[in-house]
């Protein structure tokens, strides 16, 4: 099953990556100044910001004695893509999309915690290349560590795909757009990576159950770099915001 | 609309940290193992899996002889009985008006714990029910104390003293309610001839000074106030206050009456009142007030 050519003879990717080589993560927590937490995040090219409300009352309908209810919006830019969108959100798409992240946050956000209250998870695509999903987790995971609400670990999300290499399978983390256009299968995992659970798996082609395995292996390993890069991010920022006068010694 | 705009690049953005230590307190993020033993006891931000003791928030740890939380940079208002707080009426029902405090449930602010005017003690009528819009509508704001906490976490409040009620003419400032200190005193009228009210939930109210509004009770004294015009010089000092409260919360340094205080007299060599808002002021601003705590706490 050779599919697309997407590594060189020099085994490098169409963007110069290695296989197994994340995109470069620049991120910016408390970005705005209204909602309880925010967050700024891009992979690449791709760009997304995420912005926290909450926890508040539930509106009535919603409202459960169980736990927190999670409410998601995706939303994409009208410019985030290479055609103008005309319905940034409320389309099949970003309705499928904003489950999936309310899917991947649920697991993560302590839930029984706040009964009869609801949290509100906004997330922005500004620019879509590729991997929108798996930023618009792992910005949003950001920006509610920003509100101070309570995550059993960090949610990350990663993408792999499948390339050939010398007659050798070899997977390919975190797919660019230029990857997933290409037609190659693309893998795309939300995990809580410091207690290896797995939140949401999708795929997108049909992929042989031999060379499954490696391909999520390879997106977890691409989460659990993740997790490091968000890690840092959460301590400069903390390092930041703190002033001698907070520490408060009872 | 005419005016001076400026929009800077992000190169030139203002970093508004005015931390004087280099010495970090050690910070825990979510999902991190504080303890593997069972030694200690589980407080806030924190929870139990595999025999260890994890960290869900990020931020740092306070202990409490075997009690161990994690506090966070910010978060929804946690509250505490005997907090004073100032809230917004977001509904009127049987009986008990819905107050937005910034909690993360709404709170409560029960008819019989508010003191209707006409004073006294005396029991609340079916009249008093049909008036309580009269009193406090939605979209009003209130002063009041947490009286109460029920087990969903939600706080019932009272009025129950003549420093509390509605609030009638002056500026709101919402901020993160973990810079607020909690203090003896969270009502202060300041030498600038401005009063403000420091809600431990985080909205600090501004208002002109109230002479003696609070102690005469009759409702038409009340009306009159709030129909009392504020002169210019009152407002631009409320204006300055807020410009300076802005200016420390832009650079994460607690509030109390002190060091809003300082912060107005820092600002004063600026003349007009919106020049506070250039980030650059700011950070003057605050580095000025940081300083002058520095010193006092220092003899």
């Amino acid at each position: 099953m050779p599919g697309p050519d997407l590594l060189s003879s020099q085994g490098l990717r169409l963007d110069g990556r290695r296989p197994n080589e994340l995109r470069r993560i620049r991120c910016k927590m408390g970005v705005f100044t209204q909602p309880d937490g925010s967050a700024y995040l891009e992979q690449g090219n791709t760009k997304v910001l995420a912005a926290v409300y909450g926890p508040h009352q539930a509106a009535k309908s919603k409202s459960s004695t169980e736990g927190v209810v999670v409410n998601c919006q995706y939303s994409m830019a009208t410019f985030s893509t290479g055609e103008r969108k005309n319905r940034p959100r409320g389309d099949r798409k970003s309705q499928e999309m904003s489950l999936h992240l309310r899917q991947a946050l649920t697991a993560a956000i302590k839930t029984e915690l706040y009964p009869r209250s609801q949290i509100d998870v906004y997330v922005e695509v500004l620019q879509a290349d590729g991997g929108a999903y798996c930023v618009c987790v792992n910005a949003a995971t950001l920006a509610l560590i920003d509100a101070g609400i309570p995550l059993r670990a960090y949610a990350c999300a990663c993408s792999a795909s499948m390339a050939w290499h010398g007659g050798q399978p070899e997977p390919l983390v975190d797919v660019g757009h230029v990857e997933e256009a290409a037609g190659g299968v693309v893998l795309t995992v939300a995990s809580l990576p410091s207690t290896e659970n797995i939140a949401l798996l999708e795929m997108s082609h049909r992929l042989h159950m031999d060379y499954f395995d490696v391909v999520l292996s390879r997106a977890m390993q691409g989460c659990r770099d993740i997790e490091v890069i968000l890690d840092k991010a959460v301590r400069e920022h903390l390092a930041e915001g703190w002033t001698k006068e907070d520490v408060v010694t009872i | 609309m005419t005016g001076h705009v400026s929009i800077r690049l992000a190169s030139e953005r203002v970093n508004h940290s005015v931390s004087s230590s280099n010495v970090l307190p050690r910070f825990y993020t979510p999902g991190e193992v504080i303890t593997g033993t069972q030694d200690f006891m589980r407080g806030h931000g924190t929870y139990a899996e595999d025999d260890c003791l994890k960290s869900s928030v990020a931020g740092v740890m306070q202990k409490v002889n075997k009690l161990i939380c994690i506090r966070p940079l910010k978060s929804r208002y946690v509250g505490e009985i005997g907090d004073v707080v100032v809230g917004r009426i977001l509904e009127v029902q049987q009986r008990r008006w819905k107050v937005e405090t910034n909690s993360r449930l709404d709170s409560v602010l029960q008819l019989s714990s508010v003191n209707l005017p006409g004073g006294e003690l005396r029991r609340r009528s079916v009249e008093d029910e049909q008036m309580m819009r009269m009193y406090l509508q939605e979209g009003d704001l209130i002063s009041a104390e947490v009286q109460s906490l029920f087990s969903d976490g939600s706080l019932s409040l009272h009025t129950r003293s003549l420093k509390y009620g509605k609030l009638s003419q002056g500026t709101l400032v919402k901020v993160f309610p973990s810079l607020i200190k909690r203090r003896k005193n969270h009502f202060h009228n300041l030498l600038c001839g401005v009063s403000i009210i420091i809600g431990n939930n985080g909205f600090i109210w501004i208002s002109p000074l109230m002479q003696d509004l609070m102690i005469e009770e009759s409702k038409d004294e009340i009306n009159n106030y709030e129909s009392q015009s504020v002169s210019k010089s009152d407002r631009e000092a409320m204006a300055r206050v807020k410009n300076c409260i802005l200016a420390l919360v832009a650079s994460k340094m607690m509030l109390d009456d002190t060091s809003i205080m300082f912060a107005y007299e820092e600002s004063l060599k600026y003349d007009s009142v919106k020049d506070l808002l250039d980030p650059e002021a700011m950070l003057d601003i605050a580095f000025l007030t940081q300083h002058k705590i520095n010193n006092i706490m220092d003899e």
